[in-house]
């Protein structure tokens, strides 16, 4: 290959070919990675390379898509060299052949030895006081397990904290989830956890559970299938790219026409409507009025933080237009009197506090709840994100959405689910949480001073925890305490370094850190040993999308260096414990940290997923069916969970939820919760009143989460140098701000860095910063506020801004051109 | 490429040249057998495509290159931006088949992008073909150009990237 990437080599007929599940967003797009000798190439004849394409000729568009990120050539630990292509699946149902601009850069991301990969941790590091050494796993395990045993004997469990993922996807899965879960839940039994991203280990779905609605309860094919798409708070084209393409578009367009009309015979059958509920116009919104027409569009540009008014609202216009569904009320659900008298709100006053114009709202009832011409009731599918997530008072908006959904029936039929849209991938299997509901607001507890030990599993709260600047700087000045015994202990065995660590957390207020990752991230500049883990294709991992489709990515190539699987971290951890309990002759405590004798992630997946029983498992009591070759057999297509039968040879799943009426409650009703329009949390209105800008944040299309890999590589750092700020052009103007500037946010709570770039759509007073980055983190300025249950509201947020400087590199290299995709 | 005679694959200079020669003897199996000794580039031809006078600013104008099957626009923006030839160091040159699907972009005068509509990617011309967003995991591949200031000539002479389809950018 030169520098012109013009060529790119093709995988011979008998390639190697196994599955993949893109390792990134809920969507789980299905992959094919192929993988053959380093010396021989595929021919451009269709019977001579493994894709059976005709390349002596041009592929005709929407053909194949195959990039030269597609591409890498990897090293095995016995020194053999491959070629790998990693290509989208045209047999998944999910992505039907499509890559986002993430997953379609899986190979890129696989560890070659060379470039972005030469980043990734290879064995366990020790930090020494003023520098960072290579040090072996039983050395690390010792230290590790050392200071852990000290803790736990003398001030329990609950001083040791965990902030730990908790999804599917890379950095996650039922093995690893399920690994981690044991060791700190059954074993350790600490419940000073927090979850990747957020201060407690809580649900960002607490409330849709409560009410008897899990919140993945349809399939990506109802969005098919719907007669309008009501999006919450969601920006599908950008976080859920082939979601939106595959599924939602063709209804969009009115390609599903036929279908709706099959599926649903006597029904009026048109092409989707589709709402938007978000303070921003977004680049869904435009991509959605290109696709449907902006007479099929409704974007309900509500005021920051008031969706429960409007949800408030449209229940109390339905319910007065006797649009409700009065038998499945009567039937199927409780409590219904008693949330309408709660939520009870005007048109009138609903549009005051929304903002939005009554006849937009009336517009809405119309096209989502309405009785359609064949006097059949709309299916409308309502699908939100972390605008509700993230959003004012989780719980609360969450409660409002779910009666109004109830209301109308609009779950349990096909074209209809409330749903969350997803971030992650889920991969959800571990014993139950041993605290309580609210669970510990782990943060705070760290910044008091309390917690002795920290160990950051797969995640970066410095980059993406609320009110970030004041955990950063005391999980900093913490560690510095560890850091400074570390340097001065030579000649140190591990035992004698476990004993000096556990003096400084003990009586020095100091907080033992550490990070298992990839890669060294911002966290691990905080760290002082940092243990090296695995991804998906380096490891066999099980995960589901958000329509609960199960699949299993094959491991096709060796870890860097000594790197393991999280699950396997996870029993080392717990089998150096075991030891170090037996050698003390305390049986009792030994046995917690028995049941780890796992060689493989196939064996912890066996020990959790298929042994559901007393624990919390996304797959349900049939976990047990599904097996490592049961999975396989069922490739790209995956099973959706629950698993009904083993049946032919096949695992037979579930595509929706609730059709049976039979909601997740003891008595199976749903049940409507009352959810009153309860305005903002003071915290969030002080920091309003005292500030211009409202700080909006969220994805971008380029960057996955924290940008671990993303900003080792060229194509993605030099689209994002830094945070991008979306402005409006003339609140800029205003303070002297143009594109490519730096700028910085700041509030009470601290302040941030980022790039400006202007953007007629976003609202003067509002702006717009990625979520997560490493070069500007837009949580230094969220508020330490949470919900009942402490899920942050990390939307809501205001600061002033102004000018630091001009960047002239950054306006030399980055577009500043709009990123939405405007009709012509 | 199946329509240049071996005339013109001989005024091409240079590696290319050596390269398109061993090139013809070899029968154009793959890229590994592409690369003769003496060349890491693939033999581009070199191709007339206008003249630097002639091109409006902000109109881009269609051609084909390395042939007949790839479609490309060369556009004078008016101002020098990255990559840049001519009198004015503002003509660039790009395939615009989209680097994602395949599909056709076409021109947004008004925000100097080009754009797809099958799955809403938006490239930035300005800015070396710069993927403003969308679903690509690469930039816009550019034509490569040469200014020849005698006669005003623009030549396309290599291609920077992928062309969407293919193999090898070459046929």
């Amino acid at each position: 290959m030169t520098q012109y990437r013009d060529r790119i080599p093709l995988p011979p007929p008998d390639a190697q070919r196994t599955n993949m599940t893109c390792h990134f967003c809920i969507v789980g797009c299905g992959y094919q990675v192929y993988k053959w000798p380093e010396n021989r190439e595929g021919g451009r004849a269709p019977d001579e390379n493994a894709l059976g394409l005709d390349f002596r000729k041009q592929l005709p568009a929407l053909g194949i898509i195959m990039t030269p990120p597609m591409h890498n050539v990897v090293t095995d630990r016995d020194g053999s060299r491959h070629h790998i292509m990693i290509l989208p699946d045209k047999e998944c149902v999910v992505n039907q052949g499509l890559s986002s601009t993430r997953g379609g850069q899986m190979a890129s991301v696989m560890f070659t030895g060379e470039g972005p990969s030469r980043q990734r941790l290879y064995y366990p590091m020790l930090f020494t006081g003023d520098d960072w050494v290579e040090t072996n796993w039983d050395q690390a395990l010792q230290v590790y397990a050392g200071v852990t045993k000290r803790i736990l004997d003398s001030g329990g469990p609950e001083q040791i904290a965990f902030d730990a993922f908790d999804h599917g996807g890379a950095g996650g899965g039922f093995e690893n989830t399920w690994g981690s879960g044991k060791l700190m839940f059954s074993a350790i039994q600490t419940p000073l956890v927090r979850i990747h991203n957020r201060p407690a280990y809580n649900s960002e779905c607490h409330a849709t559970r409560d009410m008897g609605i899990g919140e993945l309860n349809n399939s990506y094919e109802d969005s098919e299938l719907a007669d309008t798409l009501f999006y919450i708070g969601a920006n599908g084209y950008e976080t859920q790219t082939n979601y939106f393409l595959a599924h939602a578009l063709p209804n969009m367009t009115g390609k599903n026409l036929d279908k709706k009309k099959q599926w649903f015979p006597g029904e009026s059958v048109a092409p989707a409507k589709v709402i938007f509920v978000d303070p921003r116009r977004s680049l869904t919104i435009s991509v959605a009025e290109h696709l449907a027409g902006k007479d099929n569009v409704l974007h309900l540009a509500i005021a920051p933080g008031t969706d429960t008014a409007l949800f408030n609202g449209l229940m109390t216009y339905v319910v007065d237009q006797d649009w409700h569904h009065e038998r499945f009320i009567r039937d199927h659900t409780s409590g219904f009197e008693e949330a309408l008298t709660a939520n009870r709100m005007s048109l009138a006053d609903c549009s005051r506090i929304t903002g939005v114009p009554e006849a937009d709202i009336v517009k809405a009832a119309e096209w989502a709840y309405k009785p359609k011409a064949s006097r059949h009731y709309p299916r409308t599918m309502h699908g939100y994100e972390k605008g509700i997530i993230w959003g004012n008072d989780n719980y609360r908006i969450q409660s409002a959405l779910v009666d109004l959904v109830l209301t109308t029936e609009n779950v349990g039929r096909r074209g209809t689910g409330v749903v969350r849209m997803g971030g992650h991938q889920e991969g959800y299997a571990r014993p139950p949480y041993p605290g309580g509901r609210p669970a510990r607001y782990v943060d705070q507890e760290i910044i008091e001073g309390r917690g002795k030990m920290l160990t950051v599993w797969a995640t970066n709260p410095f980059q993406s925890t609320l009110n970030a600047e004041q955990f950063r700087e005391a999980v900093y000045r913490r560690s510095a305490i560890v850091r400074d015994v570390i340097g001065k202990a030579r000649g140190a065995s591990a035992t004698d370094l476990a004993d000096l660590i556990f003096d400084a957390v003990e009586n020095r207020g100091g907080l033992f850190v550490v990070n298992i990752d990839l890669y060294r991230t911002k966290l691990s500049d905080a760290a002082h040993l940092l243990l090296p883990a695995t991804h998906p294709g380096e490891m066999n991992l099980t995960a589901m999308n958000g329509e609960r489709r199960m699949r299993l990515s094959e491991r096709f190539m060796d870890p860097p260096g000594e790197a393991k699987p999280d699950c396997l971290i996870a029993a080392e951890i717990a089998n150096t414990l075991k030891a170090l309990y037996e050698h003390q002759g305390n049986t009792e405590m030994a046995a917690r940290f028995a049941g780890f004798d796992w060689t493989t992630e196939e064996d912890a997946f066996n020990d959790g997923f298929r042994k559901p029983e007393g624990i919390d498992s996304q797959g349900g009591p049939t976990g047990d069916l599904a097996t490592y070759d049961r999975l396989r057999v069922m490739g790209t297509n995956g099973v959706q969970l629950p698993i009904k039968a083993f049946k032919d040879g096949k695992l037979v799943g579930t595509e929706m939820l609730y059709t049976d009426y039979r909601f997740d409650t003891k008595d199976g009703r749903a049940h409507f919760q009352p959810a009153p329009w309860n305005g903002l949390p003071g915290t969030v209105e002080t920091q309003r009143k005292k500030h211009r800008f409202w700080v909006n944040n969220g994805r971008t299309n380029h960057i996955w989460q924290t940008a671990y890999h993303d900003r080792h590589l060229p194509f993605r750092r030099e689209r994002f140098p830094m945070s991008p700020l979306e402005m409006n052009p003339d609140d800029a103007k205003s303070l002297g701000i143009v594109s490519g500037d730096i700028v910085e946010l700041h509030n009470d709570y601290g302040s941030a860095f980022a790039m400006a770039y202007l953007e007629p759509d976003i609202a003067p007073g509002q702006s717009f910063m990625m979520f997560g980055y490493d070069n500007g983190v837009v949580g230094d300025v969220v508020t330490d506020w949470t919900d009942r249950n402490l899920v942050p509201y990390y939307k809501g947020t205001w600061a002033d801004i102004r000018k630091v400087g001009t960047m002239k590199d950054y306006k030399r290299t980055v577009s500043f051109k709009r990123r939405r995709f405007l009709s012509a | 490429m199946k329509n240049l005679s071996r005339r013109r694959f001989l005024k091409a200079s240079g590696a290319a040249a050596t390269a398109g020669a061993a090139l013809i003897g070899s029968g154009l199996a793959n890229a590994q057998e592409r690369a003769a000794p003496g060349a890491t580039t693939l033999p581009y031809p070199r191709e007339a495509i206008t003249r630097a006078g002639a091109l409006e600013d902000n109109v881009p104008v269609p051609f084909n290159y390395p042939d007949a099957e790839s479609f490309c626009q060369i556009i004078k923006t008016g101002h020098p931006v990255p990559g840049g030839i001519g009198p004015d160091g503002d003509i660039v040159a790009f395939s615009t088949q989209c680097t994602h699907n395949g599909c056709p972009l076409s021109y947004d005068k008004e925000a100097r992008t080009f754009k797809c509509g099958c799955h809403f990617s938006i490239f930035d011309p300005e800015m070396a073909g710069q993927m403003v967003d969308g679903q690509s995991t690469e930039n816009l591949p550019r034509i490569l150009l040469e200014h020849d200031t005698a006669d005003d000539s623009l030549y396309a002479v290599a291609v920077e990237g992928l062309i969407y389809g293919r193999q090898c950018n070459l046929l």
